[in-house]
């Protein structure tokens, strides 16, 4: 069976949601314990959050009187926040809902059961009591999603979509979570400093990463390591440079993907020669912006190659 | 409490289960048996489990309702509806009758015409069909066929009298909602298909690839198909998706196909483009090429009228077919099968009067108060008058409409359709029922085992549309076939 350019990139952006609303979920409930843990003045709060998303001026738009629970709504149930848990799961299951099709049909059982739990329960998710449990289980219903389509779906081209989607989602997540991390502690009041590991912990946490960076990286938390481990890692899945692995071999699967791997390649390059020892925060972020673009390159040659095929020759 | 059958009335209509209180019909006794073992409490709970499993299938229907498209859970009953094999064998060559000379009706009115020549229809019903497309005479679709899909409309009366009530020639659709019942039904009560010999509907997608693949212009081992949806927004859109998965073929939209210079069409995928033989198209006639038909149409693909009358590109149903599918046409129906076939109607009609017709009009303004007056060009059961139910106020207005335009408007007597036990608030009552198979016709016909059951949910209501409170019902032919 073919597969339509539409279809292949409804899968790549079903993908994408589907990684965003369980990045969501862990982030927030890792940020959720973090903040329990430091104490007021450190100026940390759930603002850093919407920074990670890059969402500030939807955040401020939206909000234009915010109270103590706008930020959760906002990261949450916000149907106006594309980026939100509930919107990213109606994404999904539009975006799978109109290739069902090609997707194995418990695959589109699962994110339509995913989806009316999120709709029941997420509204009650902002309160402190119920989120951890909720958020939990829309984690726990991503991936047990993804696991049933890399056990029951045909590892073709569709598939290939899914996970070039999903890499490209994780890649950025990971660059994200870094960013902010280090912007954070630079920017902090000194009422932090006794706290920084902490943080850098919570930065492992919110990628699933902290027992495999214990078990890699066999001394205490050094936030030199932690952006190491995350960034450079050559074998943990939400690691940036295994993320850059894994676009690299879903693209060469694919029909002329020379324009998109060149863009990656082109990301390999500039992670390979990252001199971390050398770099101080503001080179950091300089980094993380530059290759943040360069994501984006891959995003277009991607939609070039195969989702905008014009008229026929 | 348990189910008591004895003190289960379908008054005056006749029963599909319930011969006449306490007394299962032929086939139904066992059904009727297990569900006397329940008590109501555990109906009620299985019909739960069944509502959920369809919400969690995610088997949707849409509705346009209040400016927007709203997905809702499919209805269904948990009590099907029972007929005999050996009933339906009759039931089944009366379809198969009907699709035949339907088809050679079609081929001859955009041919030589003699239909009309001969008298046996008149020529100005044809010529003033909205359904009637020029642009379709001439070609020659595979095996002489333009309806290959066809769902029939049938309707039992009090006297058991199967009438045919109308033939959907153009897009019918509820297949995948048959399919789907069984599945739901099968999954909630198991333990009824292990008690009866229950004739089994699941090889329907791959009669219809067989189908398909059979009008394919090119003599290919894998010919390629495609399903031709509207959309997402479309209210048959879950039924697209589910037949495209069925079949494994792609689903596509307007925009994914595109017709070349050599008049060929082609489908843009990830390789580039891919030529394309069959397709199932669920787009009406008219939004199928705006080339062709309406210029403003999103839907369709420019240039497709022009593929397939050059024979490069198969559409199931043809483009014209629906000229047989109005119900003006329909009231010809028995003439049209004895002029082809020579043969008499296995299936009777339902009796109708033509307001085009200056006696027959004149009788149905009289009678309004007693009679079903429909448009003959509408479906879904818009736009129609229900006489023993309206106001006067109503039928006055019915009159005016009928006078302005009289070949739009026909008349047939009110069925009293036949019940079924139906599980509602407060217990079991009769509700009412009314059956669509479903016909394929390309090299070789099949006729599904049984159809798609839809049931009026409110009491004493006769109007089975899902848009307007209608349920459905597994529905099952029982017995061996002689």
């Amino acid at each position: 069976m073919s597969l339509l350019s539409r279809v292949a990139e409804r899968s790549y952006w079903a993908a994408r949601y589907l990684e965003r609303a369980e990045n969501n979920g862990r982030v927030i409930n890792v940020y959720g314990n973090l903040l329990l843990d430091l104490p007021l003045e450190a100026g940390f709060g759930w603002h850093t959050l919407i920074d990670i998303n890059g969402n500030q001026d939807l955040y401020a738009n939206l909000y234009p009187t915010p109270n103590s629970l706008s930020p959760l709504r906002f990261l949450i149930s916000d149907a106006n926040n594309p980026s939100s848990i509930r919107a990213a799961l109606r994404m999904v299951r539009e975006n799978i809902r109109t290739t069902r099709d090609i997707f194995p049909s418990e695959a589109w059982r699962s994110i339509n059961e995913l989806y009316l739990f999120s709709k029941e329960s997420l509204r009650g998710a902002i309160s402190d009591r119920k989120r951890h449990e909720v958020l939990s289980r829309i984690v726990a219903g991503c991936q047990q999603i993804n696991g049933m389509l890399a056990a029951n779906m045909s590892h073709g081209p569709a598939y290939q979509f899914l996970r070039i989607g999903r890499n490209v989602e994780r890649a950025d997540m990971a660059t994200r979570v870094v960013d902010v991390a280090a912007a954070t502690i630079l920017k902090a009041s000194d009422d932090l400093v006794p706290f920084t590991n902490t943080v850098w912990m919570a930065v492992l946490r919110s990628l699933s990463a902290y027992q495999m960076y214990r078990q890699y990286v066999r001394r205490r938390i050094v936030p030199g390591d932690v952006i190491t481990f995350v960034l450079l890692d050559d074998h943990f899945p939400r690691a940036w440079r295994y993320c850059l692995g894994q676009l690299e071999t879903a693209l060469r699967r694919l029909p002329r993907p020379e324009d998109a791997l060149r863009a990656v390649a082109r990301l390999q390059r500039q992670t390979d020669e990252l001199d971390l020892a050398r770099m101080d925060h503001a080179d950091l972020h300089d980094w993380i912006d530059l290759v943040q673009l360069e994501l984006g390159v891959v995003h277009v040659a991607v939609q070039q190659t195969w989702f905008t095929l014009e008229a026929p020759a | 409490m348990k189910v008591d059958w004895a003190k289960y009335d379908p008054g005056p209509f006749y029963d599909e289960l319930i011969r006449e209180p306490g007394k299962p019909r032929q086939g139904a006794s066992a059904l009727a048996r297990h569900l006397a073992d329940l008590d109501e409490g555990q109906l009620t709970e299985r019909q739960a489990d069944l509502e959920r499993a369809i919400l969690e299938m995610g088997i949707t229907f849409t509705v346009y309702s209040e400016g927007e498209n709203i997905d809702r859970a499919w209805p269904l009953d948990i009590i099907p509806r029972v007929i005999p094999a050996r009933q339906w064998s009759r039931i089944r060559a009366g379809l198969e009758q009907r699709l035949i000379a339907l088809n050679l009706f079609i081929d001859d009115l955009y041919h030589d015409q003699k239909v009309l020549a001969d008298r046996v229809v008149p020529r100005e019903i044809i010529e003033s069909s909205p359904n009637f497309l020029e642009p379709c005479r001439g070609v020659r679709p595979p095996f002489g066929v333009w309806a290959n899909i066809c769902g029939t409309d049938l309707i039992r009366d009090s006297d058991g009298t199967v009438y045919v009530l109308e033939d959907n020639l153009r897009v019918p659709s509820g297949v995948s909602y048959m399919l789907e019942n069984r599945i739901v039904t099968k999954q909630v009560f198991p333990e009824l298909f292990a008690h009866n010999v229950i004739q089994s509907i699941g090889d329907y997608t791959s009669d219809l690839f067989d189908m398909l693949a059979s009008l394919s212009p090119r003599p290919l081992d894998y010919p390629e198909v495609v399903v031709l949806t509207p959309g997402i927004y479309n209210s048959a859109y879950f039924e697209h998706a589910y037949l495209a998965q069925g079949m494994g073929v792609e689903l596509v939209e307007g925009s994914d196909l595109v017709v070349g210079d050599d008049d060929c069409v082609y489908m843009r995928t990830i390789e580039g483009l891919e030529r394309v033989d069959v397709i199932y198209r669920r787009i009406n006639d008219t939004f199928l090429d705006p080339e062709a038909f309406e210029p403003e149409s999103l839907l369709g693909v420019p240039g497709l009228m022009r593929a397939w009358r050059a024979g490069n590109v198969a559409l199931a149903n043809a483009p014209g077919a629906g000229v047989a599918d109005d119900k003006v046409v329909y009231s010809f129906l028995p003439q049209i099968i004895r002029y082809y076939l020579d043969q008499a109607p296995i299936l009777p009609n339902v009796p109708t009067w033509l307001c085009s017709d200056e006696r027959d009009r004149e009788h149905v303004i009289a009678h309004l108060d007693e009679l079903v007056v429909k448009p003959a060009n509408e479906s879904g059961g818009y736009g129609m008058l229900i006489g023993p139910q309206a106001t006067r106020k109503a039928c006055r207005e019915f009159a005016d409409l009928i006078r302005t335009d009289p070949r739009n408007y026909i008349a047939q007597p009110l069925i009293a359709l036949s019940t079924v036990p139906s599980l509602v608030e407060g217990g079991i009552e009769p509700r009412h029922v009314d059956l669509r198979p479903f016909v394929l016709q390309g090299e070789r016909m099949a006729v599904t085992a049984g159809g798609l059951t839809r049931v009026a949910l409110r009491k004493g209501s006769f109007v089975v549309n899902s848009s307007q409170g209608g349920g459905s019902k597994d529905t099952w032919i029982v017995g061996r076939e002689q």
